[in-house]
């Protein structure tokens, strides 16, 4: 058994995961959400291994490096925070419910990382640049920032959904979890997403001074992880000093994730794609 | 401090921070969809002559340093600053203020409360109460006032700083950023193998700069894993300073070479036609020489000849060279060697050791940054004010004792400000415990 098929196996486990999530929640079977959490669980178990495997192939492979250094790999990482972060959540405030709106985000990117075209699955050796011990912790700090924001954005969607049946009576509106507790665990999950994204930015910074002596040129990786920043200091400051709550976060929770998808997704394929246009 | 003054009001706000903030995060999205600091005629043929006529004018191709760019940075930072002397005095108000002296309506007011009588007598609560609350981690200061007696305590008032710490941070980051752009410089260097230089070609500008010390590149390298990807570039340098060697270092990417506050890292390479030689014969101490493809070579002194008569390459990489080699005692040899690999061969009664190897030049980045430092202290500012700021939270609690005839009443407040979900089940559950105890 290899990483590959571990990994393969990954993403089934997840969109099984996602089905029993949205089936407990439908027919409010609080058994089989029981059985929602542990198979996620042991879901999140085998990709855990999977990632180790694949970091041991690598050592195999005379290569030796850790398995967080291409799309593909970030890709597999940040479905494994998500899930990891979405448990930890589910622990922490004891709402199953929450599994609909952030496991299938894990499913996405493990179906998009199995099966696009676009990615280069094998395990390469890393070039001059990358070998570096800022490479673990830059990568690391960045998708823990990535994934809180990914289940803040999940948070945003099943407040706008409650919100706009309030008057609903509805028993699929009824058991999601009141506003104002999805309004808090939304802020409490952008904070978190918040500090692990400025320590990415900064191990970033540091690594790129170690590297080619400048910690900031505003490269559009840079430039777009910095409006990523912004957009969630300005939404904690809403919060904090005008009061804002409720479904401007909820929004702003989702702008925010377009913007993330796009620091991590969009400046590789879509930015690059125009200036290697520009440049030819 | 509330000030008359509308101008102190205005950059006072946190409506313009946002503002400005929003302004920065929108504009900087131009410089990620046109590339910057092309030449013009980058932009004519990409835009056409108008629209890149609009783009100088407007900055849009240096956007990053253009001035409108800059004045919002600065309009950012002159709101931070006056911002935080705007509030700070209030924070520090809270943070310093005698807890015991506060109006008793104003504690009617805070949201937790709890209360609850006892049997107790009024002196029994106050010598018990201090130690229970103790316990629950409470340091506790007592006064009589208005024919009561008031408890406060308080947790991490200083919390209330963190705030201040990250926009500090923030200006702190500025100002080393600044500092290292009046202080510091950003070139390059392209050094042949065997050559030095004491000069530096700025980025952005066409003049150059003198080092004050030699750097010579005494040789580079790359190797490259079993696909043919690079795997590391590597060159040996040497500083020197009236040519007395003073430090040596072998740099990779990652692994920069620093002297007197500038640091050289490993950027490019270019490889050479001509070819780099190294021979002794027996102990004595080895020569080197350069030359090119196909050209005899002559050391004179052992009468020797020698030069490269074929050459295998992977891309623009000679790997084996195929070597002639000629001295007085006998016919000449032809052999291939490895590019760089020391060899060692025996004709007549000599023994020769013998390498060569393609000439490369390292193209060094050089950098000098004396603003890095304090952009550093900057990020470990800002990550411990984030801690500070959304982990730790001043946490208040009073105990007003009250003698109501046969019984004391017992009344307790609580205020926090931040967390308070979680403060408010600490709460009461501190209350439950006090009235079951007493």
């Amino acid at each position: 058994m290899d990483s590959s098929t571990l990994l393969g196996i990954t993403t089934f486990t997840y969109l099984f995961s996602t089905v029993l999530y949205t089936i407990f929640y439908i027919f409010k079977m609080d058994k089989l959400g029981k059985v929602a959490t542990w198979f996620t669980a042991t879901a999140l178990l085998i990709q855990t291994i999977a990632i180790g495997l694949r970091w041991w192939e690598s050592y195999e492979m005379g290569i030796g490096r850790a398995p967080l250094t291409n799309m593909y790999e970030s890709v597999v990482f940040f479905a494994w925070t998500i899930v990891a972060l979405y448990l930890f959540i589910e622990w922490k405030f004891k709402l199953r419910i929450i599994g609909v709106f952030t496991v299938p985000f894990a499913f996405l990117a493990m179906a998009y990382a199995s099966l696009s075209t676009d990615i280069n699955k094998s395990i390469t050796p890393l070039v001059p640049a990358l070998q570096s011990n800022w490479l673990i912790a830059h990568v690391v700090t960045c998708f823990i920032g990535y994934a809180a924001f990914t289940v803040a954005a999940g948070l945003g969607i099943m407040y706008l959904i409650k919100n706009k049946n309030a008057s609903s009576t509805s028993g699929l509106i009824n058991s999601l979890p009141s506003l104002k507790v999805i309004d808090t665990i939304t802020h409490n999950v952008m904070v978190f997403g918040f500090i692990w994204l400025t320590i990415g930015i900064i191990t970033g910074a540091v690594w790129a001074n170690s590297a080619w002596g400048r910690y900031w040129s505003w490269d559009p990786k840079e430039t777009w992880s910095f409006i990523t920043w912004a957009i969630y200091a300005i939404t904690l400051h809403v919060r904090f000093t005008r009061g804002w709550q409720g479904p401007r976060i909820a929004w702003l929770a989702i702008l925010g994730f377009i913007s993330v998808i796009f620091t991590y997704y969009g400046v590789n394929f879509l930015l690059s794609g125009l200036h290697s246009y520009g440049s030819s | 401090m509330k000030s008359s003054n509308p101008f102190w009001n205005f950059f006072a706000s946190v409506k313009l921070a946002l503002f400005t903030l929003g302004c920065i995060a929108v504009t900087s999205i131009i410089g990620t969809l046109i590339p910057q600091k092309e030449p013009m005629q980058f932009y004519v043929n990409q835009y056409g002559s108008k629209v890149a006529t609009y783009f100088q004018l407007l900055d849009f191709t240096d956007m990053y340093t253009s001035w409108w760019f800059l004045a919002l940075l600065g309009l950012l930072s002159i709101n931070l600053i006056v911002c935080s002397i705007d509030r700070f005095p209030i924070t520090w108000k809270q943070i310093t203020q005698d807890n015991l002296e506060l109006p008793l309506e104003r504690l009617e007011k805070f949201r937790l409360s709890a209360s609850f009588n006892t049997q107790l007598s009024e002196q029994e609560v106050i010598t018990t109460l201090p130690n229970m609350l103790a316990k629950a981690g409470w340091k506790i200061e007592s006064r009589n006032r208005d024919g009561i007696h008031l408890f406060f305590g308080q947790k991490m008032p200083w919390s209330r700083i963190g705030v201040y710490l990250v926009h500090l941070s923030i200006l702190i980051i500025f100002t080393g950023a600044v500092y290292g752009q009046l202080n510091g410089f950003r070139g390059s260097m392209m050094l042949p193998e065997l050559q030095s230089s004491s000069t530096v070609f700025p980025f952005q500008s066409s003049s150059t700069i003198n080092l004050g010390f030699t750097v010579k590149c005494e040789r580079f390298e790359i190797e490259f894993y079993d696909n043919n990807m690079p795997k590391e570039y590597r060159s040996l340098l040497t500083v020197l300073e009236d040519d007395q060697v003073i430090v040596q270092k072998e740099i990779e990417v990652n692994t920069p070479l620093k002297y007197e506050g500038i640091t050289f890292y490993q950027a490019s390479y270019q490889p050479f036609n001509d070819f780099i030689f190294t021979i002794a014969e027996s102990t004595n101490s080895p020569t080197i020489f350069t030359g090119e493809f196909q050209k005899e070579i002559k050391w004179l002194e052992n009468n020797v000849s020698f030069g490269i008569i074929n050459l295998e390459s992977v891309r623009d990489q000679a790997v084996r060279l195929k070597i002639w080699f000629s001295d007085p005692t006998g016919e000449p040899s032809e052999f291939w060697i490895d590019a760089g690999e020391m060899i060692e061969f025996q004709r007549g009664d000599s023994v020769y050791f013998f390498s060569a190897k393609q000439r490369y030049a390292t193209g060094l980045q050089v950098a000098k940054d004396p603003g890095v430092w304090i952009v550093y202290v900057g990020f470990l500012l800002m990550i411990s004010g984030l801690y500070v700021a959304f982990f730790m939270s001043h946490k208040r609690l009073w105990l007003i004792i009250k003698n109501s005839g046969t019984k004391t009443q017992i009344e307790i407040r609580g205020s926090t400000n931040k967390n308070q979900a979680g403060f408010t089940t600490r709460f009461q559950d501190l209350a439950t415990a006090l009235e079951n105890e007493l």
